[in-house]
């Protein structure tokens, strides 16, 4: 009776102390933590580069994949090394309030339009995506938007403002939710929405939303990476996050992102380092 | 035991009225009244469970709280532990700081004495009333207290286990330990009074040798109670 | 229908293939699931007792406390554990946000109230009918404490496993301070929102089918052990 009762008594010493130790274990190897989007996460190409880069270099890159406007919230409070997000103005700020040190632009796509088939709006044919915009808010078709700060909401938001309108009323429903969640509603309610490509590509149930804009002026998507200033944040790793970002623009990872395709089609071009 | 002007109220109820009484006989002093008298709770103020109103109960001149780790008292319903039995007694020989490698044998002599020894592995909890009653007495006994305080043991026992318990509260006596027993039976306190205290709605009516008492009893109160007259208040 | 069909049989076959990337995630829910646990147990149980046995100070605030805290909502438990960790807050220094050791901390707040609370009403029971005849032997607080918390085991295992479900069905506390990132702080709970939002809502399905027979089988296995034992002591 008691040693079945020490034993288990041991056992439970044993899970909790691998427990503490699976949370301190994480120095060896180095890990670097990177805030990024869901829609570089959903595209497949972290998973791509990240278990080269590490098997390459030593180091290990662990991605927190939440909303642009989020991840840079995360490194402005210290919790991240570096972010990868597509959001130039917030980034521009967070240069500017000197969370990070500099800015290095990586690579770009062009946000898509989605909507349903049936395209209520008649958007298809829009000369520009401006103009797609109004004819929805027109027809009051409805329009879903991530709500969420995200850069694909910010873009969104950016889109509107261009467009000279200001989207208000039933028809557009601001959800607060990621990429993923926001595109499972609009195919349930048969509404248009702007997506990253790459989210889209991944989305494994489209319905009967489709792409019916694309590649028009003010959709392109642009994303950098921007390690976190360690003068403001000594814990930060920058040795290693530098490491990442010279192998990333070096060969072996320009070549990675632009054999990356997905389904057959090139999801991200790279942008010339400045 | 001196006790002197006792008094216990619930709310605005008195319970217990004035009781002044000194218990020195040292054979087996009984308790004895109906039920309601509150012979329970001038028990539990012997043992210090419970605070007086107003008034003071000492032994040898200490309070009763100081005193009570040389006593041991034994409940009218039976409290174990869901432990087995001989860890029941086990534990109380701990809480009463014996050495874990003395206490096996004390078990033992204790289960022994309450013949329950056959039954030492199995829990508690699933023993009969009697057996359940005979534990805590033996769990007490072996404790070897100066004082045991008995309230009611054989309340809710039928004849053969009260005989057994009877038994063991005799032998306890005749070894020393002074014991201070409530009973609301006659027939009972009759088989094992030395001395008795005669409760009447919170009161002491009557103390004296126990012969005496059931020769010829002072008051109208214990007559009618001997006779069968009284109607329990 | 089809779609449950399909997920029934997406969870068999990764559970038949013991797909790797299922296994470290089951490993890795129920390490800090248990862990939660054990500790909200080291700390509910004599909280508990403390509650049930003892007048002090504030004794009804801290009971109805944790009442209150039985309902909290996992996020607001999440943020409190995220705004400590995070680098900017209190404990910033011992970098434990986003990983599993904050995912315990989190849960640990969700479960110990639970557990505390139904300590208390196992020990108040015990602690009425014990109450005299401890004080008869001369118990002190802390053995009247350990004796209604072990004479009171099976009620105490029972207030784990409320723990224990609580702790493995919650999603938004491990999600904000773990982060869900892969290899790391990925645990069941946080994959099947990620899957749903990819739409892989078979993949989540079967996730959530694992993550329920699991909960099942380990539930069947305590109470099986504990009315056992039980059947020799009650």
């Amino acid at each position: 009776m008691r040693t079945a009762k020490q034993r288990v008594v041991g056992a439970l010493w044993v899970l909790l102390l691998t427990g503490l130790i699976t949370a301190c274990d994480e120095e060896n190897p180095p890990v670097i933590r990177m805030a990024s989007t869901t829609s570089l996460d959903n595209s497949g190409l972290l998973d791509v580069l990240l278990p080269r880069f590490q098997q390459e270099s030593g180091i290990a890159v662990r991605v927190l994949a939440v909303g642009s406007g989020q991840a840079i919230r995360i490194a402005e409070r210290g919790d991240a090394d570096l972010i990868f997000v597509h959001h130039p103005e917030a980034e521009h700020n967070f240069l500017a309030g000197g969370f990070g040190t500099q800015r290095y632009p990586v690579m770009y796509n062009h946000f898509v339009l989605l909507g349903p088939d049936t395209d209520p709006a008649g958007i298809r044919d829009a000369p520009s995506v401006e103009a797609a915009f109004l004819a929805i808010a027109r027809q009051r078709s409805p329009f879903i938007s991530r709500g969420d700060q995200s850069g694909t909401h910010m873009a969104e938001r950016a889109l509107w403002k261009s467009a000279g309108h200001q989207p208000r009323g039933g028809w557009y429903r601001e959800v607060g939710s990621g990429m993923g969640a926001t595109l499972q509603m609009a195919v349930a309610q048969s509404a248009y929405t702007l997506s990253d490509p790459a989210t889209w590509l991944a989305f494994k149930r489209p319905g009967e939303l489709e792409i019916l804009l694309g590649r028009k002026a003010g959709m392109r998507n642009v994303y950098s990476i921007l390690p976190v200033n360690p003068g403001r944040h000594p814990h930060v790793k920058y040795k290693y996050v530098m490491r990442f970002i010279d192998w990333l623009s070096g060969d072996a990872g320009q070549q990675l992102v632009r054999n990356f395709r997905p389904r057959g089609e090139q999801a991200f071009s790279l942008l010339p380092a400045e | 035991m001196v006790a002197s002007g006792l008094c216990f109220s619930s709310g605005d109820t008195p319970l217990l009225k004035q009781i002044s009484l000194r218990i020195e006989h040292p054979g087996l002093s009984m308790i004895l009244g109906p039920n309601g008298a509150g012979k329970t709770l001038f028990l539990k103020l012997c043992h210090g469970l419970l605070e007086a109103t107003s008034g003071t109960i000492t032994w040898n001149g200490k309070s009763a709280e100081d005193t009570r780790h040389g006593q041991a008292m034994v409940f009218q319903r039976p409290v174990l532990l869901r432990r087995s039995v001989a860890d029941n007694i086990a534990y109380a020989l701990g809480v009463r700081g014996i050495p874990r490698r003395e206490r096996p044998a004390l078990v033992t002599s204790a289960l022994q004495r309450a013949r329950l020894l056959p039954l030492a592995r199995r829990s508690a909890q699933l023993l009969s009333v009697g057996e359940q009653q005979r534990l805590s007495l033996a769990r007490a006994w072996a404790l070897k207290p100066r004082v045991l305080l008995l309230d009611e043991p054989c309340a809710s026992l039928d004849p053969g286990a009260t005989l057994e318990v009877e038994r063991m509260v005799a032998a306890i006596g005749a070894g020393g330990t002074k014991v201070i027993m409530t009973t609301h039976d006659l027939a009972q306190a009759h088989r094992l009074a030395d001395e008795i205290v005669f409760f009447w709605q919170g009161q002491v009516l009557e103390q004296g040798p126990a012969e005496h008492f059931f020769a010829g009893p002072q008051c109208v109160e214990a007559q009618a109670f001997i006779n069968g007259e009284l109607a329990p208040g | 229908m089809t779609d449950i069909h399909e997920a029934f049989a997406t969870a068999l076959q990764l559970l038949l293939q013991l797909d790797p990337g299922l296994l470290e995630i089951v490993t890795l829910s129920l390490k800090i699931s248990l862990s939660a646990v054990l500790l909200g147990a080291l700390t509910g149980f004599p909280l508990g007792a403390a509650v049930a046995l003892f007048r002090f100070p504030g004794r009804d605030l801290v009971n109805a406390g944790l009442h209150a805290f039985m309902g909290l909502p996992p996020v607001i438990a999440g943020l409190v554990v995220f705004l400590l960790l995070s680098r900017s807050g209190p404990l910033g220094p011992l970098g434990l946000l986003y990983t599993p050791a904050a995912m315990v901390i989190a849960q640990w707040l969700l479960v110990t109230p639970i557990i505390a609370a139904l300590t208390c009403e196992s020990a108040t029971e015990f602690h009425r009918s014990y109450d005299e005849q401890l004080r008869s032997l001369g118990a002190g607080p802390w053995r009247t404490m350990t004796t209604v918390l072990w004479d009171g085991r099976f009620n105490l295992v029972s207030a784990a496993l409320a723990g224990f479900g609580r702790a493995s069905a919650e999603v938004g506390a491990v999600l904000m301070v773990g982060g869900n990132i892969h290899h790391l702080t990925r645990v069941m709970t946080t994959s099947i929102a990620l899957e749903t939002s990819k739409g892989n809502l078979q993949l989540a399905l079967a996730l959530g089918i694992v993550l329920m027979g699991l909960s099942l089988a380990l539930n069947l296995a305590v109470i099986i052990v504990r009315d056992r034992v039980k059947q020799r002591y009650a």
